[in-house]
Formats: C-alpha cells, structure tokens, sequence
C-alpha cells in the first residue's frame, strides 16, 4: 500500500492497462511527448510509441469519432478531452453514436471505449475551463458516467472502464490531482462500475455527493458532528447506471436526504437523485429532498470573489444541512 | 451464351477481372435496382411506412465496393447504400426485413428506419441518421486496422451534400496524417433533399477538396460501372501498400425523390427529370456487357427471372416474420443487463393505439378530423 495523489493513480492505471493489453490505446491533444496538459498520461508515449499513444490535431469529434471506430475494430480506446468544457464539439458522436451503437444494431456491435475528461471550477478556469458537464451524459441511456473521488476509486474504477465493453465517461475533478492522496494498493483490484459506497456512516441525514463535493459532504459533516448532527455521506462514484440500492436504503434510514453538486442547479444531476428519492423513499421522508448546488449563470466566473461566490464549498454545505437537520 | 469460370473477354481482360465477375456485377446492380423498385411499391402499397432510396447510384455502388474484401474489409455505408450493402454480402431478404422493421432484421432487429442497413457479420457498420458521423468510424476503423497490422481497408461512403459536415474535415485530416488505409467515396447525385450541389460548394468538385489534405481526389462518372471499379482498385491497392487515404468522388443520379415523403417535381426541372434515365448505370451497363459478348438475350432473361424470383420470396419472407417483442426493448443498451433502471409503468405489453405502419400518417390526419 502507498500513498498516491489522485493524478498518480490516474497515470498508472492508463500504463498498467496498455502493460496488460496490446488493445489498449491512448489518444487526445497533447498526450504524447508532452504527457498531457495535467501529465495524466506522463510517460506513455516514451513506453508505448507513436502507435499507442497518438497526439491528435485539435479536433474532438474526430478524437471520439474514430474512436468509436477504432472499438468496433478490435481495439479499447481511451479518448482524452483536455477539459470537459472542450467536449461538446464530440456531443454529436457521443450521444447519436457512441451511446446508441449496440442498442441501434440489437448488439451487433459495441463501443469499448472510455473518454477522459478533467472537470470541476475552483481552479481560477473561468467559464470555459471549470465546468461540470455531467448531466449532460448522465441523461443519455447507453453511456457509462464515472466521477471518482480518491486515488484508490480512481484507479478501481478506471481499470473498470478501460475492460467494460460500453463507452464511459470518467469525468476527474481537476483539482483533486495533487491535492488529493490516498493509499492505493499494488494489487490488480477493480472497482465495480455502478456501486456507491458510504464514506461516513451517520443516521439523521443522508448527503448525496460525487467528485470534489464528495470530499466537502465529509468536512461538512465533521462541522456539524460537532453541533449533534449525523450525517451519512453516500458518494455515488458511478453516476450511471446510479446504484439504487446503496442511496434509497441510506435515505430510508435517515429519513432525510440532500443532494449536492457543483453544476448549475436547475435540471442538474441531483435533480434526478431528488427525483428518484421522491418517488420511491416518500413515505420515509422527514422533510423536503433539498439541492445544495452551483448558481444558475451560464459559467464561473473568473474573478476570484465571483468565483469563491459561485462554487459550493464545506460551510455552504454545513449550512444546508443545518436548514434540513431542523425539519 | 456459356460463359464458364475462367473466361475473359478482352473488357474483362482490360480490368483485370473475368466474366463471370461482369456477370456477377451486372446481378447486383439488377437485384438493388429490383429490390429498390419493390420497396416503392409495398410504400405506394401501404405496406411498409417510409422508403429512402439509392436508384441512380447502384452501378457505382457496386464498382466501387467490388475491390474490397468481403469479411476482412469494412464498409461504413449511409442511407443510400443499398447496392454497396448487396455486394457486401448483405442479401435482398436482409434488406427487405430492415423495411419491415420485423424481429429479425440483421440491421436493428426493427430498431432503425429503412434505409439504416448494417451486419456486424459482414462488416457493414450501423448508421445513425445525423449524416457524415460514420466518417470517423471508419477512419477509426482505418487506424485500428493499422495499429493492429491486419492489413484491412475501410471505406465510407456519402452525398455531396454530407461532404458539408466538419466530421469529413476532421476525419480526412486525420486519415491523411497517419496514412490510414482509408477512402472516402462521395456519391454527388447534385441533390441534398432539395438543394443543389451549386449551392451546397463552392468547386466543382467535392474531390478538389482532396489536396488540401495531400490525398488524391478522383472523379469517376458513377454510370461508368467499371471505370468505378478501376478507380476504387486503385484506391484499395494503394491503401494496402501503406500509401494512405483516397477520396472517389462518383457522379451519380438521383433517379427518385430523396424519399417517400419527398415531392421532388417542386425543384427539380421537367428537363432534367426527363433527362435523367440516360444516365443510368444500369441499362449502360447491360449494353456494355452485351456488346462485349459477356451477356446475351438468354443469360439476361434468366438473370432478371431469378432477380424477380429472389425478391418476391425475400418480400413473402419478410412479410411473415413477427414484430420485435416489446419485452426485449430494453435489452442492449449495454452488453449486460440494464437491471438498476425503472422500466415503464405500463410494462412491456404491446398494442398502445399506434398498431399498424400506417400509425403515424393516418392517426395524425385521424386527430384532426
């Protein structure tokens, strides 16, 4: 066991992978000899060549486009979008093909595919180097949405996507590379896609949360431990397919539920957590499904101030778990 | 006429092919253009909802699909490929069943609109109706092929009027950097539904574009069934030499309207349309062979009887099989089970009110009554 940044794990699970399968291939922009904007992929192209690890000129349909491809072809690509802002030049193949390819031909072919993508603001990126795009993909039947919050889930979760026979998003929180570390063992483990797994056990109130905010449910609910609230975080990992199981018997538990999510509010990702509390936990509920969620303006801003005003942070949290606790 | 197995006549001979290849071409040019007609009239019939069609582009479906290798190569083909899905090694009945939409379509199991023909089996890929995506799968397809060292070729085919996407831009860029054993065919019937080609580029050709990507660009008159063989050989060979992409630019005519919801004496001029059949690749081609001595009276006569015969038993066939199962419309979304979703309320029974192909057309003239 040692202890990893979050970028660590990231990084090793692509070189382990393309180790243990010739199938395996990298490309994006600047993934080659530079090692990609974040040095995700740091070392692959020194290892594995110009074959497997392809600098492509910047053009994202064509970057999931011929990855589709290159799946149906007998290879398991792993497509690099530099920041998830940048990925909806690729909507169209995403969702018209990636996402509906078995389904249109009643399986007679499949996209292995997994598509990399750094999210996530509070990283002075402005509008269009900060957003959450999650929603986006979740909506779509037919695509797999990751969001890993530790080094260890990371690499579980990411040697899941690369061997799963449906496309993936795995979106990472940009800044949770270095500033997250974690113990992640030498062992060839996987996380299961489609598992959500309890961070922190409590019994009045269940925090719903992925990605960086996974991390903030935990600081809030240390915060308000203090002042005798309880609170169970769920951090879902996967968005998509959504385990069911592990959020409405944690709900029904607590008889209180809140989802957080960095994206814009309004037809965010937690409204379809909410949603499906709603319907399916009503009769456990002590008090209204409540959203703890990014402003509706159309991107962050980049001022700091403005910035600082529009991402939710640990107390935002606390604060809304005190209004719900007091139902 | 005997033609046996290895005879060349000097027009075989003169493209490296012999006569009973022609032959073989000749029928799949004949059974498209059969089974195409056919769909119209089970359309005009009441029987099948909608047809897109690929009249005028059979020869140069056939030409140019006729190089590649059935099985080993890949065609990612569009809505009009009917032909090129034929000498793909698809059959009249798959494509008679893709009109049906019945359970056992090989193309979506009665998922797709006609039109939308692919078969893992033969490597024809599935296509999606948003127009030139399947660019970049095969161009994906090109470079797996390459990293792989299998020594396959892929081919997708378009309109002039899906050249316009940027997929083709970023696909052809692409393909062309890396030297993908890829080609790009473009099938310029001068229509996009109802736009001309005067308006839809700005050069004569969508092949002129090809140097700004450093790849030829041919023009092929695509009623010239075998100068579309020699261009696509071409294309093939020097894709397997590791000499990159090709793009085949075929003219061709669009003998219907753009589909059967489509009026197409609203733009297109009288004389044109008048026009049109002598342009057609495939009496052009029945005369070249004949006069060739490839086909005679004898040989045509049982060709077009077996044709008719093939397409009626492939319509009586597709006719009989049974609707997809409501139950299994859930299934292949992803390769396993899609168990953690909440199916509908209503359960996967069948018969919600739109019963019959007629549903959409006549409910909606129904409503309003």
């Amino acid at each position: 066991m040692a202890l990893k940044t979050f970028i660590e794990a990231i990084r090793e699970t692509l070189a382990e992978e393309m180790r243990r399968d010739s199938s395996v291939i990298v490309l994006g922009e600047d993934v080659g000899v530079k090692g990609g904007v974040f040095l995700a992929t740091d070392g692959l192209w020194a290892e594995f060549g110009d074959d497997r690890v392809i600098d492509t000129p910047l053009s994202e349909s064509m970057i999931v486009g011929t990855s589709i491809g290159a799946a149906v072809n007998g290879l398991r690509p792993v497509a690099e979008i530099q920041f998830a802002d940048f990925i909806f030049p690729a909507f169209n193949q995403i969702l018209s093909e990636a996402a509906r390819m078995r389904y249109r031909s009643n399986n007679g072919f499949g996209v292995p595919m997994t598509i990399r993508a750094p999210y996530g603001g509070g990283v002075h990126g402005a509008l269009y180097h900060s957003q959450s795009v999650e929603a986006f993909f979740t909506h779509i039947p037919g695509l797999k949405v990751v969001i890993p919050s530790t080094p260890y889930d990371a690499k579980g979760l990411l040697r899941s996507s690369i061997r799963d026979d449906d496309p993936v998003l795995f979106f990472e929180h940009k800044k949770m590379y270095r500033s997250v570390r974690g113990d992640v063992p030498d062992t060839e483990y996987v996380v299961p896609l489609g598992r959500a797994a309890i961070t922190h056990p409590g019994t009045q109130i269940t925090v719903v949360a992925y990605g960086l905010m996974a991390h903030y449910a935990l600081e809030a609910a240390d915060v308000v431990a203090d002042e005798g609230i309880s609170v169970e975080v769920v951090d879902l990992r996967t968005l998509r397919p959504i385990d069911k199981e592990t959020l409405l018997t944690s709900v029904r538990r607590t008889g209180k539920c809140l989802v957080v999510y960095e994206d814009n509010r309004f037809g965010g990702y937690g409204a379809e957590v909410a949603a499906i509390v709603a319907e399916e936990a009503f009769d456990y509920l002590d008090g209204p499904v409540t959203r703890i969620a990014g402003p509706d303006v159309p991107g962050v801003p980049y001022n700091h101030v403005l910035e600082d005003w529009f991402m939710v942070n640990p107390e935002k949290l606390a604060d809304g778990i005190r209004k719900l606790a007091a139902y | 006429m005997a033609v046996s197995r290895k005879s060349q006549t000097a027009l075989a001979q003169s493209v490296g092919l012999t006569d009973v290849d022609l032959l073989a071409m000749f029928r799949t040019v004949a059974l498209a253009r059969a089974v195409d007609e056919r769909m119209w009239i089970l359309n005009r019939a009441g029987r099948i909802p909608f047809v897109i069609s690929g009249q005028g582009h059979e020869g140069a479906q056939v030409g140019i699909a006729w190089p590649l290798e059935r099985r080993k190569d890949f065609i990612a083909p569009f809505y009009r490929s009917i032909a090129t899905c034929l000498a793909f090694g698809m059959t009249a009945q798959d494509i008679l069943m893709a009109q049906y939409a019945k359970a056992t379509d090989p193309s979506s199991g009665g998922r797709q609109m006609p039109g939308h023909y692919g078969n893992a089996e033969n490597n024809l890929l599935s296509l999606s109706s948003p127009v030139a995506t399947q660019m970049l799968h095969a161009v994906g397809i090109a470079l797996a092929a390459k990293i792989r060292g299998s020594g396959q070729v892929a081919l997708t085919t378009m309109g002039e009027g899906s050249s316009n996407q940027g997929d083709v831009h970023e696909g052809l860029n692409f393909a062309a950097i890396h030297h993908l054993p890829f080609i790009l065919v473009i099938e310029n019937n001068g229509y996009a539904i109802s736009v001309p080609a005067a308006r839809q580029l700005a050069t004569p050709n969508v092949a002129d574009r090809a140097s700004g990507y450093g790849i030829p660009g041919v023009v092929v008159d695509g009623s010239d069934v075998l100068a579309c063989y020699r261009a696509s050989k071409e294309a093939v060979d020097r894709a397997r030499r590791g000499d990159g992409p090709t793009l085949i630019e075929a003219k061709v005519i669009r003998l219907t309207a753009h589909s059967s919801d489509d009026q197409q004496t609203k733009y297109r001029p009288e004389q044109e349309l008048a026009e049109l059949r002598s342009h057609d690749a495939l009496p052009r081609f029945r005369d070249e062979l004949h006069a060739a001595g490839v086909l005679d009276d004898e040989a045509e006569a049982r060709i077009t009887a077996e044709i008719k015969a093939e397409v009626n038993a492939a319509t009586d066939h597709a006719e009989a099989e049974p609707d997809p199962d409501p139950s299994t419309a859930m299934h292949w979304v992803f390769a396993e089970d899609w168990p953690s979703e909440t199916p509908p309320a209503w359960g996967f029974g069948g018969g919600h009110g739109l019963a019959g192909h007629e549903g959409d057309a006549s409910a909606a003239e129904g409503a309003s009554d």
